[in-house]
């Protein structure tokens, strides 16, 4: 095809003539709308017609956003595939060497912890254009993550077995020793966060002969390190009770903490399942998990709770709210309001003047969500309302919101809850 | 003080102990998690404690050791080690020669590198089990300790492990008592003589400094217009995300209470 383009005067005069009775097919031709805003005149200018910018609003008036994004027009489908593809998706074939992650997913799912190390473990791999590394995550026990392939994982080994779950670090380490011997990663990244990566990361290193660079915050190409022990790469571990930096090249087995990398967001991988090559040997473990320890949630410090059922100046039946909590096994948390009123003690208080906390599950019972309590609850994963008004800041905050009276809606909580733990008592 | 060995199966229990770092005046002290694991092997019936450090000894850290001795201990086993050396040829040979039943140590050092890897690479060595952030010892019997780990958020799990083992603590074990001056100044640092020490090559290599501040992570807004930028930085509650259930029966919203609390988890049964 030749690149000159050719105008064919017709049918611009044909676009040009809303009245000629091709009108409406040549603009289909020409690719623009029923209403063209603009179009290349005859002489090579564009022209515009101001009447057809714009679309017609809620309100029945006349609209124009500039930002490109605009509504009700053909140009809304082609920005929504923009965004959606905006991501460019990436499959490593052949890749020249493989960077090991072993993210923690406590609760089930990548923590922003988890996300940071697999940035980090892009930055890896990424390094070379030439020759690109794939980043290998192995997941233990069951999981309901679905995005693996958009936080930067080309290839996924998942050991969905039973043996996994709980605090199994003997049978996860003998799978780590498995995939250094079928697979040979030429990293290994894992979480310094307690009792996760941690434990398995600094047993996997004893294992491996390696020393491993703890409380990694900083990695850095060099080419100094590169030429003494071939890594490439340089790191700032903190140590000393976190009073000292040690600058060191990167060995295999790095535990890095939060906030090392940023997250990956640009890009889309594939997240190809492996396997295995040989089966894994049936070990006797010295270790038994006899399961989790019923503690007493009002002795949890607030701050590290990881279940709130906080209160507001829409409860009024104080009594079933402490019964509440006391059942479900949740901690007391409180709003400014509840607390100045006498109803909880000062210390339950949650929000800017209170605790900053922490929770993967926060219900706040008739909150009604001041920028300050908003605040205090920032990091907390899922939250749930439960208030009378449906426009409050609270219910716009919220995962999940119950519109209703607060002393019912816990109410019939408490019973559903009675209910179950009931039959299961039959049932046993 | 200590039972008699005669009389009853005692437990030998060796606890590591370091020289701690005060956090605000950098002075040594006895390490915060090492003196809880004292504490721990001290609340056991029928223990017989042993502390056993490896290091320099001089003013600062005979001072700081002292701390332990004060805990209720008549001597500390000292092994004698140059500065910046390894000390686990040394303690290993120490336990393998008098093996415990129990070998209890901090999760990680106050000083140094700190990499709380001392435990990791004893136990590959003894061939032991270990686990890590143990809260309390409940309780020891048949050659099997039951354990409390202390978990995030304040939880705890339940364990057992096959001993001998080595136990890490966690800062959620019981405080420790305070150290009595006079035991303290009492108490014999036993110097134990092992083989050469090894000199840790590789620290020596590493750039120490202090630790920089890390820098706050800042919030990238990746918007290709102008109207998404405004609306990021003006946004006030993120919202549209969640479900409302308007007009149902509080029974209707329990239920969708109940399954999400049920689907994260935090439910206990």
């Amino acid at each position: 095809m030749s690149e000159i383009r050719r105008r064919d005067p017709r049918r611009e005069w044909i676009a040009r003539n809303r009245l000629h009775r091709d009108h409406v097919s040549v603009l289909a031709v020409l690719g623009q709308g029923n209403t063209p805003s603009e179009w290349l005149g005859p002489n090579g200018v564009m022209r515009r017609n101001p009447h057809a910018v714009g679309f017609i609003g809620p309100n029945g008036l006349k609209r124009i956003d500039r930002s490109g994004g605009q509504q009700g027009g053909p140009a809304t489908v082609a920005t929504g595939t923009a965004a959606s593809d905006s991501r460019q998706a990436v499959t490593i074939e052949a890749p020249a060497f493989l960077v090991a992650v072993v993210p923690d997913m406590s609760g089930g799912r990548l923590s922003s912890h988890d996300r940071d190390l697999l940035g980090l473990a892009r930055q890896l791999a990424d390094a070379d254009p030439a020759r690109p590394g794939a980043v290998l995550a192995v997941l233990f026990g069951s999981h309901k993550e679905e995005a693996l392939g958009e936080a930067g994982v080309d290839r996924l080994l998942h050991l969905g077995d039973d043996a996994y779950e709980g605090y199994a670090p003997e049978a996860r380490l003998a799978v780590l020793a498995a995939v250094e011997r079928d697979l040979a990663p030429r990293h290994w990244l894992l979480p310094d966060s307690p009792l996760g990566g941690a434990d398995l990361g600094r047993r996997l290193a004893a294992r491996l002969g390696e020393r491993p660079a703890t409380g990694v915050w900083q990695l850095e190409a060099d080419a100094e390190a590169r030429g003494k022990n071939g890594s490439g790469w340089r790191c700032t571990a903190r140590g000393a009770a976190n009073t000292r930096d040690f600058l060191r090249p990167l060995p295999r087995v790095a535990l890095a903490l939060a906030e090392c990398a940023e997250p990956v967001s640009e890009t889309r991988h594939a997240a190809e399942p492996v396997t295995l090559a040989q089966p894994l040997p049936v070990l006797l473990s010295r270790i038994a998990d006899l399961g989790p320890v019923a503690v007493d949630p009002a002795g949890v410090a607030l701050a590290e709770a990881g279940f709130i059922l906080s209160a507001g100046n829409g409860v009024t039946d104080w009594e079933g709210f402490h019964h509440a909590a006391k059942l479900l096994g949740a901690t007391q948390g409180a709003s400014r309001v509840a607390v100045d009123d006498g109803h909880m003690p000062r210390h339950r208080q949650v929000g800017a003047t209170g605790t900053w906390v922490t929770a993967r599950v926060y219900v706040a019972v008739g909150i009604s969500g001041a920028i300050q309590h908003l605040q205090g609850i920032q990091s907390c994963d899922k939250v749930v309302a439960i208030n009378r008004d449906p426009g409050c800041d609270m219910i716009k905050r919220a995962d999940l919101a119950v519109i209703g009276d607060a002393a019912l809606v816990l109410q019939a909580l408490v019973t559903l809850v009675e209910q179950e733990r009931e039959e299961k008592r039959h049932a046993a | 003080m200590r039972p008699d060995p005669q009389k009853s199966p005692s437990l030998a229990i060796t606890v590591l102990v370091s020289v701690g770092c005060h956090p605000l005046t950098g002075r040594g002290r006895r390490a915060d998690q090492d003196a809880r694991g004292v504490e721990l092997a001290r609340a056991l019936p029928l223990a017989e404690v042993r502390l056993l450090h490896a290091g320099v000894l001089d003013a600062g850290s005979d001072a700081a050791l002292r701390g332990y001795l004060g805990m209720g201990f008549d001597a500390l086993t000292l092994i004698e080690q140059p500065e910046s050396s390894d000390v686990v040829p040394a303690l290993a040979e120490v336990l393998a020669d008098h093996p415990p039943t129990l070998v209890i140590a901090g999760t990680r050092a106050e000083r140094g590198e700190a990499s709380g890897l001392l435990p990791y690479l004893l136990a590959e060595r003894l061939g032991w089990p270990l686990v890590a952030a143990v809260a309390e010892v409940e309780g020891v019997e048949g050659g099997v300790a039951t354990l409390l780990q202390a978990l995030p958020r304040g939880q705890r799990r339940r364990l057992q492990v096959r001993l001998p083992a080595i136990l890490t603590v966690d800062s959620a074990a019981p405080a420790p008592r305070q150290s009595a001056f006079g035991p303290a100044r009492r108490g014999q640092l036993a110097v134990h003589e092992v083989g050469e020490a090894v000199p840790d090559a590789e620290l020596v290599e590493w750039v120490e400094q202090p630790a920089r501040k890390r820098p706050k992570r800042l919030k990238i807004v990746k918007a290709a217009s102008a109207r998404d930028r405004f609306k990021a930085a003006a946004a006030k509650a993120e919202g549209g995300s969640g479900q409302v259930l308007d007009g149902v029966t509080p029974e209707q919203g329990a239920e969708a209470i109940l399954k999400l609390l049920k689907e994260e988890g935090v439910l206990r049964r």
